[in-house]
């Protein structure tokens, strides 16, 4: 069990973060579930690269060759947070000039207003 | 479609989502057992070649310093793309940043918040910089860095007010500071082309003592710009949003 339990957090974040997206009744909140179904992308990389028992990539302080987790999917999600970051601020102003065009920042009424 | 509906369909894939993630799962070496061979293969010689001692800076900025090129002009593109889309619209006019109403009776900032914004500002930018120069030793990075610069700034502006904020950070320079930063990072790919080198090679000498902050040749260079990248660039988007709410007003008034 505990050999695929990250992994299952990894499913409900998504799951859950999607259906946030799916059923939003305002932008703003929309993007916030969006940052969720990212957020289980961190998991997963993370998880995926854990080794039981190793240290963190950094030998500053502890002798070479000691056994570390895989760095690569660390720089990942690295570039993952900050992909994400200036996604959110991208989105964010969308969400303000949709308001001022719109008056509504309900997904729901923006599709019927334009079809 | 109405709401209800749109549950139903998302409920539906959701079952065929479940249905592949847990085939998927079975296949999976499980959690705590990563077998894969490249990463290994890089903890195996990055300290011996790069003389970094952190290593997921070392691929970010040295093995895959190709893909973080790409990254940090996301960022770029996504700071040009709030300015681009939070453009003045027709029929919007902005004020000037002064006050139009000068005898009006504005609360003003509480002592506690100036006192504190006050206080951090100098420890952030230090931390910022710290961040964004150590990258080759501890884990932190221009990424990291860069953010923790700019927060220095929204400091700024909880202590003061828009204007002190705007003097802080001119549109124009930190435009310049911007480019420099992710200019730098393609230029310093560049100098390895025109010495006859695959572009991105750390050209530069690497130290001897693994771990320290003048080691690591190219890897700390580029750090460094990446730093004042995400610095600027996130400047840039808190400024736009900050001027979005308080100068842009609807109307010819």
């Amino acid at each position: 069990m505990m050999s695929v339990f990250p992994f299952i957090v990894v499913a409900w974040i998504l799951a859950v973060g999607l259906y946030g997206v799916v059923t939003s009744r305002h932008l703003v909140h929309q993007i916030i579930c969006l940052i969720v179904v990212q957020s289980s992308t961190y998991v997963l990389l993370l998880a995926v690269g854990y080794v039981t028992g190793a240290v963190a990539p950094y030998y500053f302080d502890v002798p070479d060759h000691t056994p570390a987790v895989d760095p690569v999917v660390q720089a990942l999600a690295l570039t993952d947070v900050v992909v994400e970051a200036a996604v959110t601020a991208l989105l964010l102003s969308f969400a303000i000039q949709a308001h001022k065009r719109f008056g509504t920042l309900d997904p729901q009424e923006l599709v019927s207003l334009k079809g | 479609m109405t709401p209800g509906q749109r549950r139903w369909v998302f409920l539906l894939a959701g079952i065929g989502f479940v249905a592949f993630f847990l085939w998927g799962l079975s296949g999976l070496p499980g959690f705590g057992n990563y077998p894969g061979p490249y990463g290994p293969a890089i903890l195996r010689v990055a300290v011996a070649q790069t003389r970094a001692t952190g290593v997921v800076s070392a691929i970010n900025f040295d093995y895959r310093g190709f893909d973080t090129v790409g990254e940090e002009f996301i960022l770029f593109a996504a700071a040009a793309g709030v300015s681009v889309v939070l453009r003045r619209l027709r029929g919007e006019q902005e004020r000037s940043a002064l006050d139009q109403a000068a005898d009006r009776h504005v609360p003003s900032t509480s002592g506690a918040v100036r006192m504190m914004a006050l206080f951090f500002t100098g420890p952030v930018v230090v931390a910022g910089w710290w961040l964004a120069s150590h990258a080759q030793t501890s884990p932190s990075g221009g990424f990291q860095g860069g953010v923790v610069l700019a927060t220095a700034f929204v400091l700024i502006y909880l202590a003061g007010e828009f204007l002190v904020f705007k003097r802080f950070s001119p549109v124009t320079l930190t435009d310049v500071v911007e480019a420099v930063g992710a200019g730098g990072f393609a230029a310093v790919g560049l100098s390895a082309v025109l010495m006859g080198l695959p572009y991105l090679t750390n050209f530069l000498p690497l130290g001897q003592i693994p771990g320290a902050v003048s080691s690591s040749g190219t890897i700390a260079l580029i750090s460094f710009f990446v730093g004042v990248e995400v610095a600027a660039a996130f400047i840039l988007i808190v400024g736009e949003l900050l001027e979005q709410t308080l100068l842009i007003r609807r109307g010819d008034s």
